[in-house]
């Protein structure tokens, strides 16, 4: 194995009452893309949350690139634009253009002269398709172009690792292979991704490890030609036959 | 080139398909009209006929005495102008501030978080006739050597503070409009709370608070009225110092009319604000969610 990027060690998070996870375990090395699968409300996006402290978390330890960010007295600013996250719901900035939702964190936060962080931009849009989309608002664009935007977004940051949560499951049929590509293509870049998905097929394809998560913890992890068609676990069995019948795999 | 047959005439010819809604128009036009002067014709009538209405015209509808008012009253205006873009200009960022302290999360504010509270709490809950009052006379009162004694400076202040606690909760309601994924996407990139509450948050709340921010000035506006009890000389108290000389009140109509033409222009430019974000929230409703 490679280099850790990522290591999550004994993660407890509770809202409320509701314990979402209950203890994770979980290492992820450079370049290497994890796929997590399991039902809603599995934990898969409070997991990918509590990885860049959007969430705070309850017990438990998250290690980036050797620093441990869920020290006391760790500045989570400096930490979280490591970190990219990509969310279900886009959550671009509407009241700016596609150019100025990609540059403002450069900007402002690795104070990045804005020419060239605008150039850097421009050149990532170009690389993903969206060059001609620069000036036009979030809602001129198509779901498909908005999750695009969304991940350049997260990728002006040059983060060390990207997280993605469930970034086609809002969006309409037709429009969730070009999203799909422009993630497959970060994978053979040698990013490396966390990614919380539906698409089983997806994560067939691209993923180096599939993590299936049942009730806060991860009962079954491997390579997804394993865990995929041949898992050792009744309730991951259970889930993928869910699946299955539905039509998703 | 519609149909000018009155309200119930019948197609001549063949008609064009585009002539039925004109003539419907045209018909709910006519029946506006119609019932617009039947029932402020009859208000009119009421009230013309009313036992003593020749004295009320004498002492409120004074030709003479309205148009010699009138000039001074304009005169006077210029202060009530003054004092509502001097307090607009100051309520603007006061209110914007005491709604961003209002917000700010964890303990370490606590004392910000209860300080802008209880301003809020008290400013909205007072008459403004009364911190009008209290500042207008009372601080002055004190004599401590350097605080003003102008009642047009004490004015401003006291509209200011009063206004400043409605246009804070107005601020309010937009900022927390705003959904939170939109803070969490900015957090996300690296963008302190102050950055994603400043490039992200605000940009969108603003926007959004601009018509009910633009109802409380026209608010702010007709209350500046309000401080002639602690005389700054502006129309009202004009139009009381006429009143007391003539002993008619016709003057007061002039304060009313140029209320009027001031504000109707500002309610319908709000109106039109309104109208216009409206058109726009069907796009915002589809990306937020």
């Amino acid at each position: 194995m490679t280099t850790e990027a990522l290591r999550i060690e004994g993660l407890h998070k509770s809202f409320g009452d509701l314990e979402v996870l209950r203890g994770i375990d979980l290492t992820v090395a450079q370049h290497e893309v994890v796929c997590l699968i399991g039902a809603s409300g599995s934990g898969k996006s409070t997991l990918l949350r509590c990885i860049n402290l959007l969430e705070p978390i309850d017990a438990g330890r998250v290690v980036v690139s050797g620093e441990e960010i869920t020290a006391d007295g760790v500045k989570v600013d400096r930490i979280r634009r490591r970190i990219g996250i990509v969310f279900q719901s886009f959550n671009l900035f509407p009241h700016m253009t596609v150019l100025e939702n990609v540059t403002l964190a450069p900007i402002r936060v690795l104070k990045i002269a804005r020419k060239t962080a605008e150039a850097e931009a421009i050149e990532l849009l170009t690389r993903f398709g969206l060059a001609d989309k620069r000036d036009q608002l979030p809602d001129r664009l198509s779901g498909g172009q908005q999750q695009r935007v969304a991940i350049v977004r997260a990728l002006a940051m040059k983060p060390d690792i990207l997280l993605l949560d469930e970034v086609t499951s809002a969006l309409d049929p037709e429009l969730v292979a070009e999203v799909l590509n422009v993630i497959r293509e970060l994978a053979h870049s040698g990013m490396t991704m966390v990614i919380a998905t539906h698409e089983m097929g997806f994560a067939r394809d691209i993923a180096d490890r599939v993590c299936f998560l049942d009730e806060g913890t991860i009962i079954e992890q491997g390579p997804p030609a394993v865990i995929l068609s041949d898992p050792v676990e009744a309730r991951t069995r259970q889930f993928l036959q869910r699946i299955i019948e539905a039509g998703r795999l | 080139m519609s149909s000018l047959g009155g309200p119930l005439a019948t197609p001549g010819g063949p008609p064009v398909v585009r002539r039925k809604p004109a003539r419907i128009s045209w018909r709910a036009t006519a029946i506006a009209v119609l019932s617009t002067v039947v029932v402020f014709g009859g208000l009119v009538w009421v009230v013309v006929h009313a036992p003593n209405w020749p004295q009320v015209q004498e002492d409120f509808f004074n030709g003479p005495i309205f148009w010699q008012s009138l000039p001074g009253l304009i005169r006077a205006f210029w202060t009530n102008i003054r004092l509502f873009l001097i307090a607009e200009l100051l309520v603007l960022p006061l209110g914007l501030l005491v709604a961003v302290m209002r917000g700010l999360p964890g303990p370490v504010f606590f004392p910000l978080r209860a300080l802008s509270t209880a301003y809020v709490d008290i400013f909205r809950a007072l008459p403004g006739i009364l911190v009008i009052y209290v500042l207008g006379f009372g601080v002055p009162g004190l004599g401590i050597p350097g605080v003003p004694v102008d009642p047009f400076f004490w004015a401003v202040v006291a509209l200011t503070l009063i206004y400043s606690a409605y246009v804070s909760e107005v601020y309010r309601s937009g900022i927390e409009s705003v959904h939170p994924s939109q803070d969490a996407a900015a957090r996300s990139l690296g963008l302190t709370r102050f950055q994603s509450l400043r490039h992200v948050v605000l940009p969108q709340a603003v926007r959004r608070v601009v018509a009910p921010l633009l109802n409380d000035f026209i608010g702010l506006q007709k209350d500046t009225v309000l401080v002639s009890i602690i005389g700054v000389v502006e129309i009202f108290r004009t139009a009381q110092i006429k009143q007391q000389a003539t002993f008619n009140f016709t003057p007061y109509l002039g304060v009313a009319l140029v209320f009027i033409v001031v504000t109707i222009p500002l309610a319908r430019f709000t109106d039109w604000l309104v109208a216009r974000d409206k058109r726009r929230s069907g796009g915002a409703a589809r990306r937020t969610r």
